[in-house]
């Protein structure tokens, strides 16, 4: 497979991905304030963190209003990093690559950047919202079962999960730092033994926009607290959006691939800062920052992939922005 | 009052059918169809308006959704349309093709040896049969080329030759593509769509399939490679996804089941040797069936600001490591002035007389011609050298009293770049428009390959204006297209 052709289906995973999670996460926020007293200040500006696109925003995050972050992270087209950006760049990689996969990939694809595209102004609207990410959602599903089902599982098919899940892992990272800075700021002074009435729910809400919520409950078998939560979000091997589950999985796409050495290399050194992490004492303090180190760790790995198998030429010209 | 006729009680009636004084296709009189048309015009009589209609939307539908596409340039921005498309096939009978074929298959072998000659021994120009002249300022002439032996001394392989008939019906080439014809993947996919459309004709005639194209394309592309591997690695070079002709690019390469690569793919190594960076590493390249105009080829030789080829391109190929398809410098025998001199070229070459005639032109290079073509521009058409796309070109008929006044000072200005044919009254098919038939100009592109061995496309791509009177069927211009029938007659 040409190079070229290999960083595109990269980058459709990615993109595909970057969709269905940016719709998940303003799906729960959305949520998330029913439940809520009036009185009690959720940031949305915290989505604009948890996206890492603050800088192209140019205006204080934690003072955002609804509307305006909403139409941020969904509809602006200066934002690299939104929704109708990401399906654009998604529907792009795909036009050049469509013949790598059936058909009806790249119909779906472009079916759903024009379903955005035409009701970018409704998103500001709760009830229109909820019904346009739902569907982003189900499209990205029908995309990913699709491909599963009716795709050859060759070289192709692998780097398209391997963005994937890339995307996925730097994504469930970036839910479990926001629930730590923004959501619960308190939490970094220690307390972790009972859970305000509206921590619970502000950790609910992170398990919810992972779909991990009902997952949780049959894994821990425990009430919702800090600790099990982020224990269960980064380490678990079993839940298809905990970091674990992700790596594992990359490393898995690998096997068929040429020349994967140092992307293994990459993939091995994350896991074991995973396992060897104590996240009781990290809790206590210094997760932020072991977050942090996560994150440069996955960046390294995009890095060491971009090195094996796609041109040092057309990586500088690439138009793609990763969100910093 | 008059009542008014509804599509579904409305009927082709070919009494009604009236083309003039230009050979029709379907029909030799008004309510008399040819032999070979027969069945159709029986066919298409029995179908009410409404249900024609119905068989136009389905085509257009299907045109749709298999993608089928071409783009047009604008200052707007680039639009990428649908395929133009006239469900009304156009048929001739194999008797008469296959000699057609003969014809065609005589002038690329003798245009080939031309070329071959040209940027080699140039004994044609020795032997005074064509004017050296003509070669200074060609701009498709390149002095890069010269000493190089391609093998077969094949330069075109893969031509696309327009005919056209006149009001007697006889097949004449109006020009020669010889650099990057297109069209051919719209032919593959004219019958597609008919088979969709009118399955029931396909039961009462006897039609030559059109399918084996992109497999005599590879055999053709394969028998060029110079490493004699098992299965050379044959690559389609595209200037990428905004040029017009993309879809085609895309098409033949996946047909053909080889890699769709784009300049930044390909690299030339200190070994001289094309390769194409795939995840496994570098991959030597065998065969290169580009479709980039020579000039971008390679920024090293050409245009130093092309981004569209590749560096050490044209080093790799005079080396002989890699074969390029058609070879730089084909184009060559592209030029209008020069296409009038192939006639003589047949017969220099092969001894032989040329089974499919010229258009009869005339040279503004030469005084006495050029003083009979300003004192009748008003009657001729006047084209440009080396243009394509019927850009540049007048058709003096249909041309305004001033524009003919400014297409003569550029005539005088540079009267090599010109040369003039009468108006030729192209031939007319039926197309179907609100449930009817009328007449339209068409012409014909068949494909010739040239390899190891010779190859011409059952029919072609035919393209009728769509314009009512219109003879401009380029597609680019508004033009549209036909599935065309060679059929064997009982």
């Amino acid at each position: 497979m040409l190079s070229r052709v290999a960083e595109r289906i990269y980058w459709l995973g990615r993109y595909m991905e970057r969709s269905e999670n940016i719709a998940r996460l303003v799906n729960v926020n959305s949520n998330l304030l029913l439940d809520l007293p009036a009185g009690v200040r959720v940031g949305w500006g915290s989505l604009i963190d948890i996206s890492g696109t603050g800088s192209y925003f140019e205006r204080d995050t934690q003072l955002a209003d609804e509307k305006t972050v909403v139409n941020f992270i969904l509809a602006d087209k200066k934002n690299p990093a939104s929704l109708i950006n990401s399906l654009s760049f998604a529907r792009e990689n795909s036009r050049i690559t469509r013949e790598t996969m059936p058909m009806e990939a790249w119909e779906l694809i472009n079916d759903l950047y024009h379903y955005i595209r035409d009701r970018a102004e409704k998103v500001t609207s709760r009830r229109d919202r909820s019904i346009i990410l739902l569907h982003v959602i189900s499209s990205v599903q029908q995309f990913s079962g699709l491909l599963a089902g009716c795709m050859s599982h060759n070289n192709a098919y692998d780097l398209l999960r391997i963005g994937r899940n890339l995307e996925r892992a730097d994504m469930s990272t970036r839910i479990v730092d926001a629930g730590l800075v923004n959501l619960l700021p308190h939490l970094s002074a220690g307390g972790t033994e009972v859970l305000e009435p509206y921590d619970n729910i502000l950790w609910m809400s992170v398990l919810r926009s992972l779909s991990a919520y009902q997952m949780y409950r049959q894994h821990v078998r425990d009430r919702v607290n800090a600790n099990a939560v982020v224990t269960f979000l980064l380490q678990n091997e079993d839940f298809p959006r905990a970091v674990a589950h992700c790596l594992k999985q990359l490393e898995q796409c690998l096997w068929a691939l040429p020349n994967s050495e140092k992307v293994l290399a990459a993939i091995v050194s994350i896991q074991h800062k995973l396992d060897e992490a104590n996240l009781d004492e990290l809790l206590k303090s210094g997760l932020h920052e072991y977050i942090d180190e996560l994150q440069l760790e996955i960046g390294n790995l995009h890095f060491k992939i971009a090195e094996t198998w796609f041109l040092p030429v057309v990586m500088a010209q690439s138009q793609e922005q990763k969100s910093a | 009052m008059l009542k008014e006729v509804t599509m579904s009680e409305m009927k082709i009636d070919w009494q009604n059918y009236h083309s003039g004084h230009f050979y029709d296709e379907l029909i030799s009189a008004p309510g008399q169809p040819r032999p070979e048309t027969r069945h159709l015009a029986q066919y298409l009589a029995s179908l009410t308006g409404q249900e024609l209609q119905d068989r136009k939307l389905s085509a257009e539908l299907a045109i749709k959704t298999m993608g089928i596409s071409f783009t047009v340039y604008s200052d707007a921005g680039n639009i990428d349309r649908e395929w133009p498309f006239d469900i009304i096939p156009r048929i001739i009978p194999q008797k008469e093709w296959q000699k057609t074929e003969r014809g065609l298959i005589q002038r690329l072998t003798a245009l080939n040896l031309f070329i071959n000659d040209i940027y080699n021994d140039r004994k044609i120009i020795k032997d005074k049969v064509v004017p050296a002249y003509l070669f200074e300022d060609s701009v498709n002439f390149r002095k890069e080329c010269i000493g190089m032996k391609p093998a077969y001394g094949v330069w075109s392989h893969i031509c696309g030759s327009d005919l056209i008939r006149d009001d007697k019906g006889d097949f004449f080439v109006l020009e020669d593509n010889l650099c990057v014809p297109s069209g051919v993947s719209y032919m593959l996919e004219n019958r597609k769509v008919t088979k969709r459309v009118f399955p029931e004709l396909f039961e009462n005639h006897n039609i030559v399939p059109v399918t084996d194209y992109p497999n005599q394309l590879f055999d053709t592309l394969a028998s060029l490679s110079p490493r004699k591997a098992d299965r050379p690695e044959i690559v389609v070079l595209t200037p990428g996804i905004y040029n017009s002709a993309y879809f085609e690019h895309s098409y033949l390469a996946q047909q053909m089941g080889v890699e769709l690569v784009e300049g930044s793919d390909l690299v030339v190594d200190s070994d001289d040797c094309v390769y194409m960076r795939s995840i496994d590493g570098l991959k030597r390249v065998d065969v290169i069936y580009r479709r980039i105009d020579d000039l971008f080829l390679d920024p090293e030789m050409f245009n130093p600001d092309s981004v569209l080829g590749v560096r050490g391109l044209m080093r790799a190929w005079l080396k002989g490591n890699v074969a390029l398809a058609n070879a730089p410098g084909a184009g060559v025998a592209d030029d209008k002035v020069i296409y009038t001199f192939v006639p003589a070229m047949i017969k220099y070459y092969l001894g032989e007389e040329p089974i499919l005639p010229n258009v009869p032109s005339y040279l503004c290079v030469d005084k006495k011609q050029c003083d009979y073509v300003l004192a009748n521009l008003d009657k001729l058409v006047v084209k440009p050298a080396n243009e394509s796309g019927g850009y540049g070109m007048i058709i003096g008929p249909q041309a305004s009293k001033k524009e003919l006044e400014e297409f003569a000072l550029r005539i005088k200005a540079d009267p090599r770049n010109y040369m003039a044919q009468p108006l030729i009254s192209l031939s007319t098919a039926p197309i179907l428009t609100n449930g009817n038939a009328e007449p339209r100009h068409i012409d014909l592109r068949p494909f010739v390959l040239q390899g190891k061995d010779h190859c011409v496309t059952p029919g072609g791509l035919t393209r009728v204006a769509m314009r009512k009177g219109s003879y401009v069927v380029n597609s680019s211009q508004g033009g549209g297209s036909k599935d065309t029938w060679i059929v064997v007659e009982d």
